[in-house]
Parts: C-alpha cells; structure tokens; sequence
C-alpha cells in the first residue's frame, strides 16, 4: 500500500519491539516494557499483538488471525485485513499452513510447530494486579520471586467454592521461575503452553509490555499437592462435528432455552467435517 | 544461655536532623530471652526496633544477627533478598495495629497460611490443619478460620496477626505496642498468652512499650530510652523496683496504682 511503511509500523520502531522481544526471550515470562505505539484500532482491541505481529512479520509470512478460536469474527477479519493490506502477506484461516497466527483468548486445538509463532493479544500483564495494587511493590515481588500471595489467592479460592474458581488467565509459572499472565485464554489452553515447539509472543498494547515463552519452556499453572490443577470444559460434544477434546463455546439458537455447543476454534470444527466427522446438530 | 547473642547492636547512631533518634546505642539479645524497651513518645524506641530489624538504617553503628547456623551476619549490610527471606521465616514483626499486617480480604485462614506458603509450601489439607492448630493455640475458635478478618474484634486481630506471625516459628519477634489500643481485660489476656507462647516455643522477643506493666509482665530485661539515649538497662525487676536514673524513677513513680 503507498505511503505505507511495510506492515504498517517505520522500521526505528519495529527495531525497539523486536529489541524489546528478544529481551523477553531470554528471560522467559519476564515482562519487558516497550514503547508501545497509537495503532489504527482501540486500545483492548489489540494494539499490542499487532506491534508485535507487524515487527514479527517478514514478506514470505503466512499470517492467520483468531478471536476467541474463531477467524469470522471483527475483530479476526479486520486485523487479518490490515496485514493483507500494509504488509501484502498471505493469510489463511488453517492453523497447519500459518507460520504467523496473533490470537485473542485462545490457544488453536491443532498443535503448532517449531516454524510457526503464536502472537497473544493482552489485556493485562500484571498476573498479580487484582492481589497487590502498587505496581512497584508487583516488580519487587517478580524480582524476588515471592508469589506466595497468588497462591493465598488459590488458598481463598478453596476455601470458598471448594475449587480454584480461576476459568480463564489462569496464573503459570513460567521456566520455574515467572509467575505469568498467560493472556485471557480459557484454563482448558494452559497445558498447551507447557514445551510447546512454537514460540509465543504476547503484546500488551496500552500496558506497554511485552513478554514471551521460548520453545520447549516448562510453563505450570499454579495449584496445590491435594488440588491438582484441572483443565475444564463444557461436558458436551461438538454439535458440529462431534469432538468430545475441544473446547467449546455455548450458542443460544433459539428463544426457548435452546442450545448449541459447538468447537470455539473454527478451523479445527471445520478441518475436522471435512474428514467426515459429524455432530448430532449437523443435519439440522 | 550461652554466650552467644542472637541480635547485637553496637554505636547506633540516627538523627533526624537535629533531632537525636539513637544516641550511641548498643543492644544485645540472647535466643530465647525477652527484652523490653521503654520511654516516652518520641524517645527513639520505635526508631530503634525498625533499625534492629533491617527496615531503617542508622547513620552510623551496625546490627548483627546469627542465623541457624551460627553464622552472624551484618542486617543491614544483607542483600534485600535475604533480608526479605529472614523477615518472612527467622523473623516475625508484630504491629500495633493488626490492620496493617493483616489482610483484610482474605480469610483468617489465609492470612495464618500466608507465610508457609510463602515458603513454599503447597498443599492445601496440611497449610489450613496448621492455620486450624495456630488459630486454636491464640484462642480463636476454630470455626472462624474462613471468617474475613473484618469481622473479628481489636483483640482477636491482634491475637490473629500473633498467630499468623509465629505460624513459621521464627527465632526473633518484634514487637511495636502489642497490646496498644486494647482495653484493660483484653490486654491481660493478651499479655498472658504472648508470655505463653514465648515460653513454650522459646522465641527472642524485643518488644516495644510504653507501658510498665507489660515490660513488667513480660520481659526478661528492660532498656528505659529518652531522647535516644539508653539511660538505664538491665534485669526487669532490677530496674523497675531500684530506678537509678532520674528518668526511669520518674517513669516508675508516675504508674497509676489500680
């Protein structure tokens, strides 16, 4: 596009991102501030995975964008446009073809691979912003590694509904060391993110951090010995196509209290009708 | 005892501008004993108890400590790590006011569980049996451990912030005006079940007060302060019932007999 550096952001400022990444690839789940940028969309929209994507970015790059696992929606469409537009790459809507997929609120059911990277759009970085409000107090604790409170939190959580009540941005320690916000994925995506062979990038936009999991790092989700920590799910089948592993999201498809629970990640329900899989509300 | 002291200070000195905190003070304190320091507002005590434990530094003098293994070291020449690790497991502090220690949002048995799982500890049945068992030994009855702390009275804060501070069974307390703004019947229960609990477990107390009776009550030794200089120390008793110094007789005799 003319007039137009490519992907969007000069070259100084991707520079200082990618400077920025590379920091926080060598200290897993450290969060490293940037200087974040005003982008063409509204701060809680993305403007933080969409620096990092645009710096992450090269011309022979197959981009894929998802919202909440599906790539139909707004906010998916739009910034999948924006890249096909500022940079001119390919994109794609499958998962296995993508060497770049930026993400919101979900991890793809597929596993990635090592030639690919998962770009996390966050909200908020700071696992530990709802227990201790000074933010300078958090980075002491980060620098000394004192999460006892998260798990008083957990502790709280036990105690009141006899379960950690944590369904999404479920707290991981990362490589053994950061206690990490893993972005607003639901907990079913946390165990992806242990020794996955694809990098992960996330980018908090008006926060101004960015912070990332190598290949193959150790990433737990915090719980206690007699309380293992547990990945739920809807206890449904796909209506689509039938998976019983995939997370799902729950559609109100009528005004008597009907409901449909079909895959959240819509390249995976549609892959897998493609092989001949079928739901029960398919026919329908 | 043996001859080797928990906690030693030499030549603290701290002004605060002109105005004298710590005046060549030196301290020492045996494991296991309890040593009160008293004097007026504004002598320095509060000064000298946030120097001893590392969070103020004086302008001149050193505090040393000796760990578990017998190695002393220089509290405030001490990296923040290991100066942070010491307040949370060989060490205890006990405020004057319990809200300031306490969480007010999380339960009581999450504010006794605080500290061992800041240690490291990670299994729920066990942290909360103990939380259970430390709530018992201060009184608290058992069936208040998922109550928010809001809801519990002055005295049962401060028995609770007690509980919560020696659930790691720390080797030094200190303690700033424990029974501070506490009427007079809970103030005595209070006292009786510090002193208890110090017996029982052996613990190193430097205690804070303004009040004789609890120095009485509870210490081993006495320090009197005025305008940061240590005008008299020595056994309770002694010092209490023989007042050398002007000041300290004059502290003595202006108790209020009941």
């Amino acid at each position: 596009m003319n007039g137009y550096n490519f992907a969007y952001l000069d070259e100084q400022t991707k520079r200082m991102i990618r400077r920025a990444i590379l920091k926080a690839v060598a200290i897993p789940g450290h969060q490293v501030p940037f200087g974040s940028r005003e982008m063409p969309l509204p701060y809680g929209w993305g403007t933080g995975g969409i620096q990092v994507t645009a710096s992450v970015l090269g011309a022979d790059d197959t981009l894929k964008v998802i919202d909440q696992g599906a790539d139909d929606t707004t906010n998916a469409v739009s910034i999948r446009r924006f890249f096909a537009r500022t940079a001119g790459v390919a994109t794609t809507t499958h998962t296995a073809e993508a060497t770049v997929i930026q993400t919101r609120h979900r991890i793809p059911e597929q596993p990635l691979r090592e030639d690919q990277i998962l770009v996390y759009q966050v909200p908020q970085p700071e696992p530990l912003f709802k227990l201790e409000p000074s933010r300078a107090e958090a980075r002491r604790m980060h620098g000394l590694a004192e999460y006892g409170l998260m798990h008083v939190k957990l502790y709280e959580d036990i105690t009141r509904y006899g379960h950690v009540s944590i369904s999404y941005d479920y707290p991981v320690m990362v490589g053994g060391r950061y206690l990490m916000s893993p972005s607003p994925i639901p907990a079913f995506d946390n165990p992806k993110m242990h020794m996955m062979p694809a990098l992960q990038l996330f980018g908090a936009g008006r926060e101004k951090r960015i912070y990332a999991i190598p290949p193959y790092t150790r990433v737990e989700s915090l719980d206690f010995d007699d309380h293992p920590f547990r990945a739920t799910r809807a206890p449904h089948a796909c209506g689509l196509c039938g998976a019983e592993d995939s997370y799902l999201d729950e559609v109100v498809i009528d005004d008597k209290g009907g409901r449909l629970f079909v895959c959240s990640d819509t390249d995976h329900c549609e892959t897998r009708r493609a092989d001949g899989h079928k739901g029960t509300e398919l026919a329908a | 005892m043996t001859d080797e002291t928990l906690l030693s200070a030499r030549n603290l000195n701290l002004y605060f501008g002109a105005i004298p905190a710590l005046v060549d003070v030196n301290v020492d304190l045996w494991p296991g004993e309890v040593l009160a320091i008293v004097g007026e507002s504004g002598s320095g005590k509060t000064t000298l108890l946030n120097v001893l434990s590392g969070r103020m530094a004086p302008q001149s003098g050193v505090v040393w400590y000796r760990d578990t293994e017998g190695v002393q070291s220089d509290v405030h020449a001490m990296s923040a790590p290991s100066l942070r690790a010491l307040h949370r497991s060989d060490w205890g502090f006990v405020h004057q006011n319990p809200r300031d220690n306490l969480r007010m949002g999380v339960s009581a048995g999450g504010n006794v569980g605080e500290r061992l799982m800041a240690q490291g500890r990670r299994h729920y049945g066990s942290i909360r049996e103990e939380a259970i068992n430390w709530l018992a030994q201060v009184e608290i009855d058992e069936a208040r451990v998922d109550d928010l702390p809001r809801t519990f009275s002055g005295g049962m804060l401060q028995r609770l912030q007690i509980a919560r501070t020696l659930v790691t069974h720390p080797r030094l307390v200190f303690m700033d005006e424990p029974t501070g703004g506490l009427d007079v019947s809970v103030q005595a229960r209070l006292l009786d079940l510090i002193r208890t609990l110090v017996r029982k477990l052996g613990i190193a107390v430097v205690l804070v007060t303004h009040d004789l009776a609890v120095a009485r009550l509870l210490a081993h030794r006495v320090m009197v302060m005025q305008r940061g200089v240590v005008v008299e120390t020595g056994l309770t008793d002694q010092v209490l019932d023989d007042p050398q110094h002007p000041y300290t007789q004059l502290l003595v005799s202006s108790v209020l007999a009941a």
